[in-house]
């Protein structure tokens, strides 16, 4: 055990190394690791973030549909009404023409009637006329009791 | 290792010698000639302007190959994708930023890659003391090389030098932080009253001149009794099949200890620099 300039060699090999270590090799690697650290944790957040993105959307979403349903029972609730009251204003409609399709059979077998009625009364004061001149040969006068006659018919 | 007059303590001793290159001093045959010593006796009398080339030569490695590998990773770090290396590369980062981060209060960009260095440095060097004793000196013979001792650790010489510097940096922050007088201060009115200022003095200077010194003896004195462990049970090798045997199986039980040895010495070393660093920075004591 004796010492030498041995000793000087090693403390400038160790000066220079630590100089070399300080400058070329601590830094960047000192450097990556704190930029991996941010993009972890700026990566953690980010995750953090869409996740509660995720849960607002899908509150959004559900909103979304619920006031769909709303609107679609609305619109099926707007559309049944409207439905019957269609059906309702058909059967008005039909109600009132049918009222008026009726009255107008009614007036045209009211018209016949008359008609025939006429034609009747007329044949029947000939017939009478006919079978009185045969009663009486002759003794009633067509223009004398024509008269009478067709008060008698109209009484028919 | 060569001879053939080999002995256990030759052996011992072999293992135990750098390999120095120096000026030969005076009386020896080549006195005046620079060389490698052929003995640690002949190392020691070259004095100080002698150097360990084993030791220098592998730490320097072990600190290039260190620096490389993490440079390395260092330039291809990405953010998104780390590949295998850089995985580890950065576990190991992020477990010295840990240390500085739960012993150091101050901020000072220094003190982390000062730590990072320390503890790969040294935990690579300390790793050398699991090759086998014998390959690579036994290599290095081939070639010629008559002494090699490859575990950078087990040499006082670089041990020191790694706590010299730290010892200074300790002086040049407790200076600028808490100026000439308060380190003073902090040296001389400590821990008995300000009056005793004599004893306190010498209480504090000794806490102070002990940190360098406990500081790298203790790093030598584990990885050197260590090696000294290795060298031993290697020597039972020579002494049969049966002792061969055993000798193997205390290896190999050893060297799964030393495992733990190497990278705890290498934890304490990084950890007390990094506490002294902290008790310099900090203003009051």
């Amino acid at each position: 055990m004796n010492f030498n300039a041995t000793l000087i060699g090693q403390t400038i090999t160790f000066i220079v190394f630590v100089w070399f270590c300080m400058k070329f090799v601590w830094p960047p690697i000192m450097n990556a690791l704190a930029e991996r650290k941010k993009k972890i944790a700026d990566g953690l957040a980010a995750a953090e973030r869409g996740l509660h993105e995720k849960v607002l959307a899908e509150e959004r979403a559900r909103e979304i549909l619920r006031e769909a349903k709303e609107q679609a029972g609305e619109i099926i609730h707007r559309a049944d009404k409207r439905a019957a009251e269609i059906v309702d204003e058909a059967k008005v409609d039909a109600r009132a023409e049918g009222d008026r399709l009726k009255t107008a059979a009614a007036a045209e077998i009211d018209q016949q009637l008359n008609r025939v009625r006429e034609q009747l009364r007329g044949q029947v004061v000939s017939i009478a006329l006919a079978g009185a001149g045969k009663v009486l040969e002759r003794e009633v006068d067509e223009a004398t009791h024509g008269e009478l006659l067709k008060k008698l018919a109209a009484d028919i | 290792m060569a001879s053939d007059a080999l002995t256990t303590s030759s052996y011992i001793k072999h293992h135990l010698t750098n390999l120095t290159y120096g000026q030969f001093p005076e009386g020896h045959a080549h006195a005046g000639h620079w060389g490698f010593a052929h003995s640690g006796e002949e190392a020691a009398a070259m004095g100080f302007w002698a150097i360990n080339v084993d030791s220098m030569l592998f730490s320097i490695g072990l600190g290039v190959l260190f620096l490389a590998l993490f440079r390395m990773a260092a330039k291809t770090a990405s953010v998104d994708t780390p590949s295998g290396w850089q995985n580890f590369v950065e576990w190991i980062v992020e477990f010295i930023d840990d240390s500085v981060r739960g012993s150091f209060s101050g901020k000072n960009p220094l003190v982390a890659p000062l730590a990072l260095t320390l503890f790969v440095w040294i935990f690579l060097m300390n790793l050398m003391d699991l090759i086998a004793v014998d390959h690579i000196p036994w290599l290095a013979s081939l070639m010629g090389v008559s002494h090699l001792k490859i575990v950078p650790t087990t040499d006082p010489n670089i041990t020191f030098g790694l706590a010299l510097p730290v010892f200074f940096l300790v002086l040049y922050y407790s200076i600028k932080i808490k100026g000439v007088g308060g380190f003073f201060g902090e040296l001389a009115f400590h821990p008995f009253p300000k009056w005793m200022f004599p004893v306190n003095l010498l209480l504090e200077g000794v806490t102070l001149i002990a940190r360098p010194l406990s500081h790298s003896l203790r790093l030598f004195g584990n990885l050197y009794a260590g090696e000294m462990i290795f060298i031993l049970i290697a020597l039972m090798y020579g002494g049969g099949m049966a002792l061969g045997f055993f000798g193997g199986l205390l290896q190999l039980g050893w060297a799964i200890f030393h495992i733990l040895i190497i990278t705890l010495q290498a934890f304490i070393f990084m950890t007390l620099t990094i506490v002294y660093l902290d008790m310099a920075s900090q203003e009051s004591h």
